[in-house]
């Protein structure tokens, strides 16, 4: 193996900890892979799984302490990196091994212009004068498609958009045209169209260059469409390798076949709705329209069942959020109005006000913001009965809770807890009681499993499931994500720019989709169904 | 098993937080010194023999430093022959009453304005920050000293314009935390479920901000003490027979050829005091603030 | 940014508005005004005459109206003591505490931004330790207490500088170095936490795996970044600067606007505190706008807002 002309990289027996007060965690235990040339390795793995303490590590950009590699060796070009002098070592560094970050507006550095930033990779390695690299800097964004490079080199890293920064970022590993380029979640934070762009970009690079590509992700459909080879990591190890297809199709280890089944979107295990039921709407949403400097939603209509749920999709921007917000009455509308049992909640007086929002809760994407760092469990679950306090008498407080706790897979001892010692599953688990305390008839679920890992994803899907069914609960469900929508909803709304671009039956949607963007949407959103009907 | 397990818990943080202290021996001594000068100025009055503080011709301008009278006088006597130690207690125990007030007075009103302001927005709250804005544009020292200048020196009128001058630290700090805290999704959550303001602002956002304004008290404190002695010793403040650390250098200052003993203990408790609070306030913002909280929790931080 | 510039100093203007305005209707508020400008021992008749003369028996929106009225025409008030115009007094005042102010802020500053980012490039670490204790000594430090003390020293004992005056550069070694003291304190601080947060901010990372030399990351990455908070910090200075100025004017004899303030405050020159705080006002509303600028040049974000 080592002896193999086509390798680029080589690593063998890492093990990294961290020192904390609990005593030293081992982040990575003991990780051993290799890459080619042309090749793209994914590394695929859940929040503290390693995998971005491993890129970190090669990139030389551990913060020691905390942080400390206990053994292992990094073979570049046949040469352990780990044992060289920081400057030797930083001057491998962007020059034969590059790095994409996901967070770029964290990650550019906010006062210089982006051509400045770009052109330094060549002052630094290379002795190319100020102009030179200049005109270098404005050619590369010119590669990655960003329009008009000659004027936009001289703007600053917020004057761009999420996936302009991400090609900025992307120009930036490319310079000195490195032999591998490691691509740390590089697109999570962007809409799926933009998504669909840039791994498109990454890989005709790759092509264009013969480069090696290191990509680290939580998203097996991402995985999916460009990797090669497959690492599987869990708390530090190594649980699988192989290539995309031994290890997408026949997966071995327990943990990687969990993960399978959890990818959302296969259409299975739904619950169908009944059909006779009351054809009076509990909500009605009325030519609303809500405008800021511009306008964020558009004339907007649709009504909401009882025991229904409906999926709203859309990307960044498609004013699905502040649809959440006008029906939750946080923000007023410009016109238009929503009617709840058919009476308008914008014409509410206080108390009927409070009624309502008895009967409405919210569940938010952020499990971390969204509970007060200060209250423990019980009072955060108790606090709608404190509010509303002829709902539950205080005695009963406790009893009640348990019951709750338990319904949404919880202990009852855990009332006692703050939530800063609940992992993220467990925190949206907490919101999704709270939102059940008052008994709503609607939820509406902004985002709400975004955030989460794809096998926690899974298990709070079907948590709401099993609640909709138990309680007659109507959701509004709002997300970008598709897969997780065609799991869930009855019917599906796609919005773009604060407009209705296609509403109908969930399989109509997604199987037969008329508008050219949901069309779009559609194709972009990564999937591993492509790779397994092939 | 409840009561135990909550035992057991508070019995860890204890510890927890007894061991930073421990990590960070400055802070420990800190905070030894200041409780011990709260217990001199609580008690130390009432524990000294009044012939300590009366007039004794017969030891004027005694040396510090010496064995040969009652060790009341160790630290010597003043032009009056009264005793150090006995004027230093007497008026630590002045100087910790009008700073700890002012503090109190101005975190109070200061921190409950910001969060008005902050919370309700709008016109109230933007007049409430162009006040804090002109009370800033203006050095606090001068503020005071005109107004005390305009009005009474006096106790009472000290201390309102101590807190005064110090109250925009306060109103920018809970404001600009309100607003941060205003847009966290729990807020947003309480106002979804029918939470009132009063709920929203006690319950959810107050809490959040006071260990921040804590912090700044602590080290406002020394601010604020340095400021009361700067005035009396511009003549202004407190007024004799009253007496203040910050007097007593004024006073010293007419001995100094002759006893620079009168000066220079008063002003070296003050400064004593003062780096205390700034060790503590310093050490109350790492604790306070998660990401730095590994340095002090860190046991095994030899070698970097 | 222009927009963001007029908005600041039409609120610096309301400021200045209304500390003026404060500072009338306070002393108005004390009853008569007539005894913030007469000796305390003053008999009744030369009180009635006083007031009479100069209007404090008049309603007070005509005094205001007065006011106004001679503060257009830059008539901010006549010197009872000096027998001159008060504004005169100040403006002749005003560039001593200046230069004073100007060459202890910069000392301050560039010490602060060594001393600063050497603690924070190993934090913890000896001279971290070492720079904590002495810049938090230094904040803590009563200004004028070490004011005498140095003059015990240095003056009255060593005999290598003089007492008091103003002169050459003998004279400025003490009141420089007292007013230094803290600030410089203050801002180790303030640049020692911010390179700290900087120097573990992300954008570092960017450059350290981009293969730039730690040198350039720490003085072109991290620096210019780490240096922002440190300016809005500068701001609070100048308005403590002048608090240092008031004690080391006092102290040493030096006849700024410091001295000025307190010496006309005991002699009851109400004239000549009213005109000082309007220019004491506007220098350092001044220096906050000409901050601000600086902020915006340095910070692209702020620009383009």
């Amino acid at each position: 193996m080592s002896n193999n002309v086509n390798s680029l990289l080589k690593v063998s027996n890492l093990a990294v900890s961290f020192d904390t007060v609990e005593g030293s965690i081992n982040a990575v235990q003991g990780i051993d892979f290799e890459l080619n040339k042309g090749q793209t390795l994914a590394i695929i793995g859940e929040s503290g799984s390693g995998k971005s303490v491993t890129a970190s590590v090669i990139m030389g950009i551990l913060s020691c302490p905390p942080g400390r590699i206990k053994s292992g060796e990094i073979f570049l070009n046949k040469q352990d990196i780990l044992k060289l002098s920081e400057i030797d070592r930083r001057k491998l560094m962007g020059n034969k091994i590059a790095i994409i970050f996901q967070d770029t507006l964290s990650h550019l550095n906010p006062v210089f212009t982006v051509g400045a930033q770009i052109a330094e990779c060549f002052e630094v390695h290379k002795n190319y004068t100020k102009k030179e690299s200049w005109d270098k800097a404005v050619k590369l964004l010119d590669r990655v498609k960003i329009p008009n490079p000659y004027k936009r080199a001289k703007d600053y890293p917020h004057q761009f958009s999420g996936g302009q920064r991400q090609r900025v970022m992307i120009a930036m590993a490319l310079a000195l045209e490195p032999d591998i380029i490691i691509a740390d979640e590089p697109t999570t934070a962007l809409d799926v169209t933009i998504q669909a762009k840039i791994l498109e970009l990454l890989a005709e690079l790759r092509d264009e260059r013969n480069m090696g590509l290191i990509l680290i992700t939580h998203d097996l459909g991402i995985a999916a469409e460009v990797a090669d080879k497959v690492i599987v990591l869990k708390n530090g190890k190594i649980v699988e390798k192989g290539t995309l297809k031994e290890v997408f199709i026949k997966p071995k280890h327990k943990y990687t076949k969990e993960l399978m089944n959890s990818i959302p979107g296969k259409f299975n295990q739904r619950y169908k709705r009944s059909d006779n039921i009351d054809t009076n709407p509990i909500l009605e949403i009325k030519n609303i329209s809500k405008s800021y400097d511009t306008l964020a939603c558009d004339n907007i209509n649709f009504n909401l069942f009882r025991d229904e749920i409906i999926g709203i999709v859309g990307e960044s921007g498609s004013g699905k959020t502040t649809i959440s917000n006008l029906i939750l009455r946080l923000i007023e509308p410009s016109s238009g109005c929503i009617l709840y049992h058919g009476r308008n909640i914008f014409d509410f007086d206080k108390k009927e006000l409070f009624n309502f929002r008895r009967k409405v809760q919210i569940v938010f994407q952020d499990p971390y913001a969204s509970l007060n760092p200060t209250m423990n469990v019980f009072d955060i679950i108790s606090e709608p009965w404190i509010i509303h306090n002829d709902f539950l008498h205080k005695k009963l407080h406790q009893a009640r809770i348990s019951e709750l706790l338990t319904s949404v897979g919880l202990k009852p001892s855990d009332s006692k807890k703050y939530p800063h010692e609940f992992s993220g599953g467990q925190r949206q688990r907490i919101a999704i009681a709270r939102a059940l305390a008052l008994n709503p008839e609607i939820i509406i679920c902004d985002e709400a499993v975004s955030a989460l890992d794809v096998s926690i994803q899974a298990q709070i899907i079907k948590l709401l499931k099993d609640l909709r069914k138990q309680f007659s609960l109507s959701y509004l469900f709002i997300a970008h994500d598709l897969p997780v929508v065609k799991d869930l909803a009855d019917r599906v709304i796609v919005m773009k720019s604060g407009e209705i671009l296609e509403e109908g039956n969930v399989e109509k949607v997604f199987n037969k989709p008329v508008n050219p963007y949901t069309i779009d949407l559609l194709k972009s959103s990564p999937s591993i169904e492509k790779l397994l009907s092939n | 098993m409840q009561l135990i397990l909550q035992k057991k818990v508070f019995y860890n943080k204890f510890k927890q937080i007894f061991s930073m202290f421990l990590n960070d021996k400055l802070a420990l001594i800190s905070i030894i010194f200041l409780i011990f000068m709260v217990f001199l100025a609580l008690f130390g009055p009432s524990l000294i023999n009044d012939s300590f503080t009366k007039m004794n011709l017969r030891l004027r301008n005694l040396e510090p430093f010496s064995f040969d009278h009652n060790f009341m006088y160790f630290f010597g006597a003043d032009a009056l022959g009264r005793s150090m130690i006995a004027r230093l207690i007497i008026a630590t125990q002045n100087t910790m009453f009008i700073a700890g007030s002012a503090v109190i007075l101005s975190m109070t009103l200061g921190g409950a304005l910001g969060l008005i302001s902050g919370y309700f927005g709008g016109k109230t709250g933007n007049l409430i920050m162009r006040i804090a804005d002109i009370i800033m544009s203006f050095p606090s020292l001068l503020l005071a000293v005109i107004v005390l200048y305009m009005f009474d020196p006096g106790l009472l009128n000290l201390v309102l314009v101590l807190a005064f001058t110090r109250m925009p630290i306060y109103m920018r700090t809970a404001r600009a935390e309100v607003l941060e805290i205003r847009e966290r999704l729990f807020v947003s959550a309480a106002i979804s479920m029918g939470a009132s303001n009063s709920r929203i602002i006690f319950k959810h956002i107050a809490p959040l901000t006071i260990p921040t304004l804590i912090t700044i008290a602590t080290l406002d404190f020394a601010f604020v003490m340095l400021g009361e002695s700067a005035l009396s010793f511009l003549g202004v403040g407190i007024q004799p027979p009253e007496v203040t650390w910050g007097l007593m250098v004024a006073q010293g200052r007419n001995y100094l050829q002759l006893a620079w003993w009168l000066a220079f203990f008063p002003g070296l408790i003050i400064m004593l005091v003062a780096l205390s609070l700034n060790l503590l306030s310093s050490w109350l913002r790492i604790v306070l603030d998660p990401r730095q909280r590994w340095r002090l929790e860190n046991i095994g931080d030899k070698n970097e | 940014m222009r927009k963001y510039l007029s908005k600041r100093i039409l609120s610096s203007l309301l400021a200045i508005t209304g500390l003026f305005v404060m500072v009338f209707f306070l002393a108005r508020l004390t009853g008569d005004p007539g005894h913030l400008y007469l000796p305390i021992d003053a008999p009744v008749e030369v009180r009635k005459e006083f007031s009479e003369k100069h209007g404090f028996n008049d309603p007070i929106y005509i005094q205001f109206g007065r006011f106004l009225e001679d503060l257009s025409e830059g008539d901010l008030g006549y010197s009872l003591r000096k027998e001159r115009p008060a504004i005169d007094i100040v403006l002749e005042a005003i560039p001593v505490t200046l230069s004073l102010a100007a060459v202890a802020m910069t000392i301050a500053l560039i010490g602060a931004i060594l001393i600063g980012s050497l603690a924070a490039y190993k934090p913890n670490g000896l001279f971290d330790r070492i720079s904590r204790v002495v810049s938090l000594t230094a904040a803590s430090a009563p200004d004028f207490w070490i004011a005498i003390t140095a003059i015990l020293i240095f003056s009255v004992s060593l005999g290598w500088l003089p007492t008091s005056g103003i002169g050459g550069l003998p004279y400025w070694i003490m009141p420089i170095g007292i007013l230094v003291i803290r600030p410089l304190g203050l801002l180790v601080q303030v640049v020692r936490g911010s390179m700290i947060t900087t120097l573990s901010s992300d954008f570092v990372k960017t450059a350290r795996a981009k293969g730039v030399k730690e040198k350039k990351v720490i003085f072109k990455h991290a620096l210019r970044n780490g240096l922002l908070p440190v300016i809005t910090v500068a701001g609070d200075q100048a308005a403590a600067i002048a608090n240092g100025a008031v004690i080391v004017e006092t102290i040493f004899g030096w006849p700024g606007i410091g001295k000025l303030m307190i010496d006309s405050i005991m002699q009851r020159d109400f004239a000549v505190v009213q005109a000082s705080i309007l220019v004491t006002a506007i220098v350092i509303l001044s220096i906050n706008i000409i901050i601000d600028i600086t902020y915006a040049i340095l910070d692209p974000r702020i620009r383009h807002k």
